[in-house]
């Protein structure tokens, strides 16, 4: 535990003072700055018109897809982590399986290409 | 105890000078970008401020802190403040980790690549929860698109990280600038070129997709499609002024010079002298760190310059189907020959 605590010490203490650093950037505007809203300004910017409706609209659902393929490449990418670092030990057995592994995924990736999940117009 | 609190005082004392150094540097790379593009287009760029224009960056943050902060009625504040806090502090964060020289990292953590990696996938939540929370258009439909385009090309770098993981055989920052110092240089038997021994030669396809996907993963041009000022106005910063619009800025170029300093880590051998002889070897590595990472900058400046927009069907055709294939195939082959030959590490 205390070698644990030696090498995360410094990131939490940096990320703390990176922190106060953005907190005083923000905050030196809101003391300093002189404030006057009025309704106009306070609107959401619509290229001068009144907003028509919410902003919270539908979107196209191919967002949701993109997020999804990106779920699973994502995760192969954090699963071949360890193999990378580790392939010295693992030697020719490791490979082959990770190769096996690839093989089944492309076979998903040729599939979900053919289906047309990447076109985009 | 005393001992504790000395350590956190040398963590907190050199934590303050890297953030420090870290703003100024990006305050005249900010400077240099407009510069390189102003020379491009064959105008003069900033020369008011300062000498040639060099206090343009600080003219600009006074001109920030002292405009007035805007919060849209129909913004959700709570979420509307924070964003450009956790796009700030996320890109400045990251930095904990990279070693300058070395030795010379605030925390040289053993899974160093992975934290990395793992701070600047977190960045497209200070896009998502800005775009959203500002409760209009064009925010929401530039958070859209620009989360999509970050997270598409974070996959085609996590394996171009992988490859050279493969090469390393360690996911700490210092262990693979170290693994650099032999190479191709070596094995040819001219040891003191040492710029062939860095990964950017036998990585070659790599490094550029790293470098391409860096560009689209921190919104630059020619991919700055979450900003594409003709369409979006301003895209995701639309409803934002004076300092949490400065806080999108600074991190946005922040994350853009992590990018470099990876890019400079991974494949242009970080602090090691470029050609290995007697007057270069002496200089103090952080300077050729520093050195490199403005050179892949300009890089930046340049492409921004000279390379006009992608439309966004064919961004995420690059990336989903010309990246991914080839930095997937890469990692496979790369594995492969190491395997084969018996190199690896």
């Amino acid at each position: 535990m205390p070698e644990l605590f030696r090498d995360y010490l410094p990131v939490v203490i940096f990320m703390a003072v990176a922190g106060a650093i953005a907190l005083a950037l923000m905050a030196s505007a809101i003391i300093i700055a002189v404030r006057k809203p009025d309704p106009e300004k306070l609107s959401a910017y619509e290229c001068g018109f009144k907003a028509f409706d919410d902003a919270r609209m539908k979107f196209d659902v191919r967002f949701y897809l993109v997020s999804i393929l990106f779920i699973i490449f994502d995760l192969e990418v954090a699963f071949l982590f360890p193999w990378a670092v580790s392939l010295g030990e693992i030697g020719i057995y490791g490979f082959w399986s990770m190769m096996i592994f690839l093989v089944v995924l492309t076979i998903g990736f040729i599939y979900e290409w053919r289906k047309g999940a990447l076109e985009w117009d | 105890m005393n001992e504790i609190i000395f350590t956190v005082g040398l963590i907190v004392i050199q934590s303050v000078a890297l953030l420090v150094a870290l703003l100024i540097v990006t305050a005249f790379l900010l400077y240099a970008d407009r510069k390189v593009w102003a020379a491009v287009q064959m105008r003069r760029g900033p020369n008011v401020v300062g000498p040639w224009g060099l206090l343009q960056s600080f003219a600009d943050l006074l001109k920030f802190v002292f405009k007035e902060v805007i919060i849209p009625d129909g913004a959700n504040k709570g979420v509307f403040i924070i964003a450009p806090l956790v796009t700030a502090l996320l890109s400045l964060a990251a930095w904990a980790v990279i070693p300058l020289d070395e030795g010379w990292a605030i925390a040289d953590l053993n899974v160093g690549i992975l934290y990395l990696l793992a701070i600047s996938s977190l960045g497209v939540y200070g896009v998502i929860m800005g775009g959203w929370a500002s409760n209009s258009k064009y925010p929401f439909l530039s958070a859209l698109r620009a989360a999509a385009q970050m997270v598409s090309y974070e996959v085609s770098i996590g394996f171009v990280i992988i490859t050279v993981l493969l090469c390393v055989g360690s996911l700490n920052l210092t262990a693979i600038v170290k693994s650099q110092e032999t190479g191709l240089a070596t094995l040819i038997g001219l040891p003191w070129l040492a710029f062939l021994n860095w990964y950017w030669l036998p990585l070659l396809p790599m490094f550029i997709i790293f470098f391409v996907s860096a560009l689209a993963e921190t919104n630059r041009p020619p991919f700055d499609l979450g900003e594409a000022e003709s369409e979006l106005v301003a895209g995701f910063m639309v409803e934002y002024s004076s300092t949490p619009y400065l806080l999108f800025m600074l991190g946005e170029y922040i994350a853009i010079i992590l990018m470099c300093a990876m890019t400079t880590i991974l494949f242009l051998g970080g602090w090691l002298p470029p050609i290995d002889i007697w007057p270069l070897n002496l200089v103090p590595g952080v300077i050729w760190f520093l050195a490199k990472l403005c050179f892949v900058f300009f890089m930046f400046a340049m492409v921004k310059a000279i390379v006009p927009r992608y439309r966004y069907d064919q961004l995420m055709r690059l990336g989903w189907k010309v990246f991914l294939p080839i930095s997937l195939f890469w990692v496979a082959l790369t594995a492969g020959v190491l395997v084969t030959f018996g190199w690896l590490p």
